[in-house]
């Protein structure tokens, strides 16, 4: 083992001088880089979760099961994933620098979450004095109250987000190189979004056969 | 006296298998410990900087592949072989087909006791299992299949010389075996960290001649013989007047209790507290005093009971062999 | 997706030489907790985890006085459960997490040519919640009855197996801290994770590739990663204990249906990658001394970054090879036993590369040195007992007996300490700008070696003689009793060289030799500024062409990225 020989193993046209390409130095953004980060962490969290759910399918040892007390939450879920469009129509409007535009979808995008939270709530309702499951009756009631309440104080926080950018820009509070910001903010409703989705056809789908 | 715990002296199939499986393993490691610090310390001894050092730095290399090549393929063809060991091992242990009239041993755990069940035999004891001997050639073994399970926390099942230890899990049912090849007393623990007295909840493994083991059996299934003299039964009406038998079982009696040992044959047992102390007349009586004191935090109170009332008590179950 | 351009127009003020003027109390005071810089709160992060880990390792000095002879009286079963349990989650969660956050928060801007780290509030938030949650741990001492009966310190071992948690084993207060703390701690780790992956990202300097980064970022990158993995599992059962133990739910109540084997499957998804989150750093600082101490560069730069990647990869697929006495099928624990065995391929490349690196080298025995050789000896001897409880059936006489005790410190001490100190002595030049003592360097590193092999080597063989752990108390006639003498013995000859370690570190912060810049002739970016480095890192932000910019400079006749 000899550096010459070594050496001679290494090809010479590897030789590699960054700042005589001429090209800036670029990077990636800092907001995102971290928006994706907090994703894949909360993403982690919410697994152990739906496995948790999904482990203990079928074994509550009195009623009530899924079965007898779910209801696809279809208002809910329609209003949560039109959300979705509407924040994404809200991001448009920023690009084009309609300020009107922007107020009025990134408003609607905030009706429909709250929206979700008063359906969320009143079905809740229903399952505790209409149906006595609370989360102590049994294992189901203490995953499936866990696994959804956590995806409903993702959605709170959304929500407190979604309206402090609101208001922000009705005050005309918020700079135009701002935009990255407000992306993050709806890069993060995607996610509850998206997260929604994987609860609702745990939840609603597979669970209530058990 | 000498109470062997060692894993390397298997006196039971599965852990004979174990530990030739760990010999393989064993050497194996020994073997990579000897070469690499070798070569650490032949490299440490060769390469330091010499006393009189001229200064200029040594050959860079930045790598070889071929060499990066060797030390990948070594360590996985080491891999290879012990995976083929270890699956087979896992395999053989595990899976063991328990013969249809095994002796079945049902022992449960509790903080910090074991209660032990023959559910063949009718036989309710706690804290030493008592199985009769199996030979070493495994055509004419008697194994012993022991059915695990818990009232409380999760404990684990562990007697060295027997068997590997197995958990003793809460709404979940283990087993494991014991094919003893020797008669003999083997001791073990609980070897999961299961709260306060964690450290005594100690288990004996009695294993007997088979013409012993008869014997034995015969001997629980005999009830105790009624209490005589005055002393004796002053202790078995307090016994019965104090909230003892909430806790405690004395076959053919009203005293029925599930949450400590059953009592019905406890003089012949070897130890008391689950192994905090031989069982004679002084532990009986420090026991049955205060067992707070031999024992801290165990699940049964002080009864604040007058000496002589200890008295009476120790001397009714003494009458319980 | 938009991209930053690095300001290369930034205009420096004169470097001042920061501890010339060390200012009163209350202005430091005031400083550290206002603080958002990155070298201040790399220290405090190490700081404080070496006030833990004094105090943990106390805690484990009163334990080995009680098991130094059988049936000891030293202490009450309680206080001693109170005891392994807190110093178990001390040393894990308040002294190896934040002295490894330290090191990444101090070293990873200088190493990749920045000015601080990419969220430097958050950074101070992560600081800050990882102390409090530590102050929140040790107060259960004081909270309950007191300090007479050692309050309520949590006594379920530090990976708290259900149910012993439930309510109706674990009466009071004390798993509530317990729980309450680690919660609190993983917000803490996972802000300063994100916190790293996006520095390491987006905060390069010019030049500053993936493939130059020096394998000490590379390793905190996968480590961060790793964090933002892990922690939420761990996070997600704290969850569902609290909502166990408040609101009655019944995720681990095994009367109600539920599993007490599902914690340990989540504890340990989250357990096992910890262990790597914790050994992939002393990875870090190994691969940075080693090569500098033998005067070359790290032998195979790609395939130890491939290594390191692929540690990460498999420690999330071998957590239940700590559950193998749990009663899994035959297929689960063989499945575990080979993943497990599979994640010391890449280990042992990683030990072959670092003594490729010494090889042919000219080795300087200098204090970061003879505890980064320590850390080779010690670590294989860990791995090497690590494989033999990877052998399923073997783990199933050695699991939770003081077997598994042994080989765990020797990992985190044997391994991971030894690189803490070969990385505080190599860096303390640094950070204060003068040279640690080599004398008391050389007791630290014999008395605590010494002692530290005395401590944990015989523990093996208590192991194979059939000790459990966790146990207050052991009778006679076990064969036990000498290991644990000698074993307890070691204690008292690492503690001396622990003293010796603490008043180097302040000795020379007052007498030490003045260190200049570069003391040990290195070759990253942060010997290229002064000692201690001003407030804004480097005058002018660096420009690099290869992993060791400051051979370049040094060898112009022989730079490094020809051969790149």
């Amino acid at each position: 083992m000899s550096a010459e020989h070594l050496h001679a193993g290494e090809p010479a046209h590897m030789i590699n001088d960054p700042s005589g390409t001429g090209s800036p130095w670029r990077l990636p953004s800092q907001r995102k880089a971290g928006m994706i980060c907090l994703i894949v962490t909360e993403s982690a969290l919410f697994t152990i979760f739906v496995v948790a759910y999904l482990f203990y399918m079928g074994r509550s040892l009195n009623g009530p099961y899924p079965g007898e007390v779910l209801e696809f939450p279809w208002l809910g879920s329609i209003a949560l994933f039109s959300s979705s469009a509407t924040i994404f129509l809200a991001e448009i409007m920023l690009r084009r620098v309609n300020r009107f535009g922007f107020l009025l979808w990134w408003g609607l995008t905030i009706a429909l979450g709250a929206y979700f939270i008063y359906f969320t709530g009143t079905e809740w309702m229903h399952l505790i004095y209409g149906k006595n499951l609370t989360i102590s009756t049994n294992v189901f009631g203490s995953t499936f109250y866990a696994l959804v309440g956590l995806h409903l104080s993702h959605v709170f926080i959304g929500l407190f987000l979604l309206s402090t950018v609101w208001l922000l820009t009705l005050l005309g509070k918020i700079p135009q190189d701002h935009h990255e910001h407000i992306e993050m903010v709806s890069w993060y409703w995607h996610f509850v979004d998206a997260i929604w989705l994987v609860v609702v056809t745990v939840v609603y789908f597979i669970s209530v056969r058990y | 006296m000498r109470r062997i715990t060692d894993i390397f002296q298997p006196l039971s199939r599965p852990a004979v298998m174990i530990s030739e499986a760990a010999y393989v393993v064993l050497i194996i490691c020994a073997g990579i410990f000897v070469v690499v610090t070798g070569l650490l310390v032949f490299i440490v001894i060769k390469f330091r900087r010499p006393a009189r050092d001229d200064g200029r730095e040594p050959p860079q290399i930045y790598g070889s592949t071929n060499i990066e090549l060797a030390w990948t393929v070594i360590p996985i063809l080491i891999t290879v072989v012990l995976v083929l060991v270890t699956s087979r091992t896992i395999g053989e242990i595990q899976d063991m087909k328990m013969p249809e009239n095994a002796l079945k041993v049902r022992v449960v755990g509790h903080q910090w006791w074991w209660e032990i069940h023959y559910p063949d035999l009718g036989i309710v004891t706690a804290n030493e299992v008592h199985i009769p001997v199996s030979n070493r050639d495994p055509a004419k073994a008697t194994p012993t299949h022991v059915v695990l399970q818990s009232a409380d926390v999760i404990h684990s099942f562990w007697v060295p010389q027997l068997a590997g230890k197995t958990d003793v899990v809460p709404n979940k049912t283990n087993d494991t075996w014991l094919d003893p090849y020797e008669p003999g007393v083997y001791f073990g623990n609980c070897a999961e960290y299961c709260g306060t007295q964690h450290a005594n909840m100690l288990l004996r493994v009695i294993v007997h001649t088979p013409e012993g083991f008869e014997k034995w059996v015969a001997s629980q299934k005999t009830p105790p013989a009624a209490p005589q003299t005055a002393q004796e039964i002053k202790g078995h009406q307090l016994f019965y007047g104090y909230s003892c038998m909430n806790c405690h079982t004395v076959d053919g009696s009203v005293a029925e209790g599930v949450f400590g040992p059953n009592l019905t044959k406890l003089t012949t047992r070897q130890t008391i507290g689950a192994g905090v102390a031989e069982l004679n007349d002084k532990t009986l009586w420090a026991w049955v005093d205060d067992p707070q004191k031999l024992k801290v935090g165990c699940l049964m109170p002080d009864m604040q009971l007058l000496d002589p009332e200890v008295d009476a008590i120790v001397a009714y179950l003494k009458t319980l062999k | 997706m938009s991209d930053t351009i690095v300001d290369e127009n930034f205009k420096a003020p004169e470097p001042e030489r920061v501890g010339e003027e060390r200012g009163s109390f209350t202005r430091i005071a005031q400083e550290l907790v206002f603080t958002v810089d990155h070298k201040k709160l790399g220290l405090m992060y190490i700081g404080s985890g070496l006030l833990f880990f004094v105090v943990a390792g106390l805690m484990a000095t009163m334990m080995r006085m009680q098991l130094a002879f059988p049936n000891g009286k030293l202490l009450e079963p309680d206080v001693f459960n109170r005891l392994f349990t807190m110093h178990g989650t001390a040393m894990v969660f308040l002294v190896g997490m934040p002295i490894i956050f330290g090191f990444a928060n101090y070293l990873i801007p200088l190493m990749i040519g920045t000015r601080d780290m990419a969220f430097p509030r958050l950074n101070a938030f992560g600081f800050w919640v990882f102390f409090f949650s530590g102050l929140l741990l040790y107060f259960s001492y004081l909270a309950g009855p007191g300090l007479y009966a050692a309050g309520s310190a949590p006594d379920v071992g530090w990976f708290a197996y259900s149910p012993l948690t439930a309510k109706a084993f674990s009466r009071g207060h004390s798993t509530d801290y317990w729980t309450l703390s680690l919660l609190m701690g993983g917000i803490g780790s996972i802000a300063t994770a994100i916190n790293i992956i996006v520095t390491t990202l987006c905060l390069r300097c010019k030049g500053m590739t993936l493939g130059r980064l020096p394998l000490f970022v590379w390793m905190f990158l996968v480590v961060a990663f790793l964090v933002i993995i892990a922690m939420p599992p761990l996070s997600a059962c704290q969850i569902m204990l609290i909502l166990d133990r408040y609101l009655d739910a019944k995720f681990f109540d095994t009367q109600a249906g539920g599993s007490a084997v599902l914690w340990q499957h989540f504890f340990w998804i989250f357990g096992h990658p910890e262990v790597y989150i914790l050994m992939l750093p002393g990875f870090a600082v190994a691969s940075e001394v080693i090569p500098v101490f033998s005067r070359k560069p790290i032998f195979g730069y790609p395939i130890m970054v491939a290594a390191t990647l692929m540690i990460a990869f498999i420690s999330l697929s071998v957590w239940a090879h700590h559950m193998f006495t749990v009663g899994m099928t035959s297929l689960g624990n063989t499945f575990f036993a080979i993943s497990t065995m599979i994640i010391a391929i890449p280990t042992g490349i990683k030990i072959f590369n670092w003594l490729g690196t010494m090889y042919g080298g000219k080795i300087r025995f200098d204090l970061p040195m003879i505890f980064c050789i320590g850390f080779l000896f010690q670590f294989l001897i860990a791995g090497l007992t690590g494989v033999m409880l990877s052998v399923a059936p073997f783990d199933w006489q050695l699991s939770d007996s003081y077997f598994v005790v042994a080989h765990f410190h020797y990992v985190l001490i044997g391994g991971l300490l030894y690189t803490i100190f070969a990385g505080i002595y190599y860096w303390y030049p640094k950070a204060f700008g003068r040279m640690p003592s080599k004398k008391l360097g050389h007791w630290h590193f014999w008395l605590f070696t010494i002692g530290f092999h005395l401590t944990f080597g015989p523990q093996h063989i208590a192991g194979i003689l059939g000790m459990p752990r966790r146990i207050f108390t052991y009778e006679e006639g076990r064969g036990w009793e000498v290991w644990n003498l000698l074993s307890s013995i070691g204690v008292l000859i690492q503690i001396p060289g622990i003293l010796c370690f603490v008043i180097n570190l302040i000795y020379s912060y007052f007498k030490g030799k003045k260190s200049g810049d570069d003391p040990w002739d290195a070759w990253t970016l942060e010997w290229s500024t002064t000692s201690p480095p001003p407030e804004y890192n480097f005058a002018n932000l660096p420009e690099v062409k290869s992993r060791r910019p400051l051979w370049d400079l040094k060898h112009p006749e022989d730079p490094d990225w020809k051969f790149e």
